[in-house]
């Protein structure tokens, strides 16, 4: 799923300190999951504004909705109503949202309320981590269920590299060498002799080297 | 035991402190709670495992909030203690009544002109 962390309260008192009615939207998606942008943050964040206006003897209006998913139309859609009433929306969806929110109501300003980070999964809870970059070409059927883009520092397709010591990157002693977890998977799965032939070059072309990507799929499409 | 303790504080009882929401605390303070005080029980000793825990981190997080805001997070306290420290609950509640009647009242009781002046006397 879609991580996220909240931006800092600074950061959002800073876009909205200037407006008087201002309408939080959290999404009931990955951000949910995450605790960074659903109906509970969206509704910590509202009366985090409407203190601070209060203090600041300012009047005004701060409320919040959350929608199930704001990556579309229909959900953004019960929004339409509302908009109007308000003169700036944060939203508190991953970037996706924000923008499609923004695409939908043009003439409304529309913030971020998250920073997105990647795509992982649940650690723990409170603890997240990377496991894909969608470069829109699955390898992981060749590196044991291991992911060389996401996991490895460098995206090496051959690896480990030089830099990985005691089945740690370099980069960080808490960071896994990507390449190391490859090896390990595929001795218990008895594939090691993947490791003798060297893959070729990946093709780029469907990731972000490509240029912003859609997806078409005719047999879906009404 | 018959102590006595200042009548200002407005007691709300919980089953456990795991169960004080973030939301719980930044509505005492929208409606105008000069100060607010979380009391659980001793940490290693909570009977559901960790709920006094979840809730300091829980009240941590709403300090910083109240901070940036500008209602300020010590209005905002967490103490521990078990059903059978009454003395000490009673001197708990005196010690902050004086804090918050040194830091006057709520930035937003003042703002919505609901209060100009300290909510009570101290009673000691």
């Amino acid at each position: 799923m879609i991580k996220a962390v909240p931006k800092p309260l600074e950061e959002v008192l800073d876009l909205v300190k200037d407006f008087t009615k201002v309408l939080i939207v959290g999404c009931d998606g990955c951000v949910t999951v995450c605790e960074a942008g659903g109906s509970k943050e969206a509704k910590v964040l509202a009366s985090a504004l409407r203190l601070y206006f209060t203090q600041a003897g300012k009047q005004a209006q701060i409320d919040e909705t959350s929608l199930t998913r704001q990556c579309e139309k229909e959900y953004l859609a019960q929004l339409s109503d509302k908009m109007d009433a308000y003169d700036a929306v944060v939203s508190l969806a991953c970037g996706c949202g924000v923008q499609y929110m923004a695409e939908m109501y043009n003439n409304k300003i529309i913030y971020p309320g998250v920073d997105t980070c990647f795509l992982g999964v649940n650690e723990e809870r409170g603890l997240y981590a990377e496991r894909c970059q969608a470069c829109g070409r699955c390898i992981l059927a060749e590196t044991g269920g291991v992911c060389p883009i996401a996991r490895c520092s460098k995206r090496m397709l051959n690896g480990p590299c030089g830099g990985s010591d005691q089945g740690k990157c370099e980069i960080s002693k808490d960071v896994p060498c990507g390449w190391e977890l490859i090896y390990e998977r595929l001795k218990t799965l008895g594939q090691l002799d993947r490791f003798e032939k060297p893959v070729d070059p990946k093709d780029w072309t469907t990731s972000r080297d490509g240029g912003p990507r859609t997806i078409v799929r005719e047999d879906l499409r009404i | 035991m018959r102590l006595q303790y200042p009548p200002s504080v407005r007691i709300i009882e919980v089953p456990c402190t795991g169960k004080v929401d973030i939301m719980h605390l930044l509505m005492a303070f929208e409606y105008g709670a000069d100060g607010v005080i979380v009391m659980g029980c001793l940490e290693g000793d909570c009977h559901y495992g960790a709920g006094n825990l979840y809730a300091k981190k829980r009240g941590n997080r709403v300090k910083e909030i109240l901070d940036k805001v500008g209602v300020g997070g010590e209005r905002l306290a967490m103490y521990n203690l078990t059903s059978g420290m009454g003395g000490r609950f009673a001197e708990i509640i005196r010690e902050i009544t004086e804090k918050v009647m040194e830091l006057g009242p709520s930035p937003i009781r003042v703002a919505t002109g609901k209060a100009v002046r300290p909510i009570a006397e101290v009673t000691t």
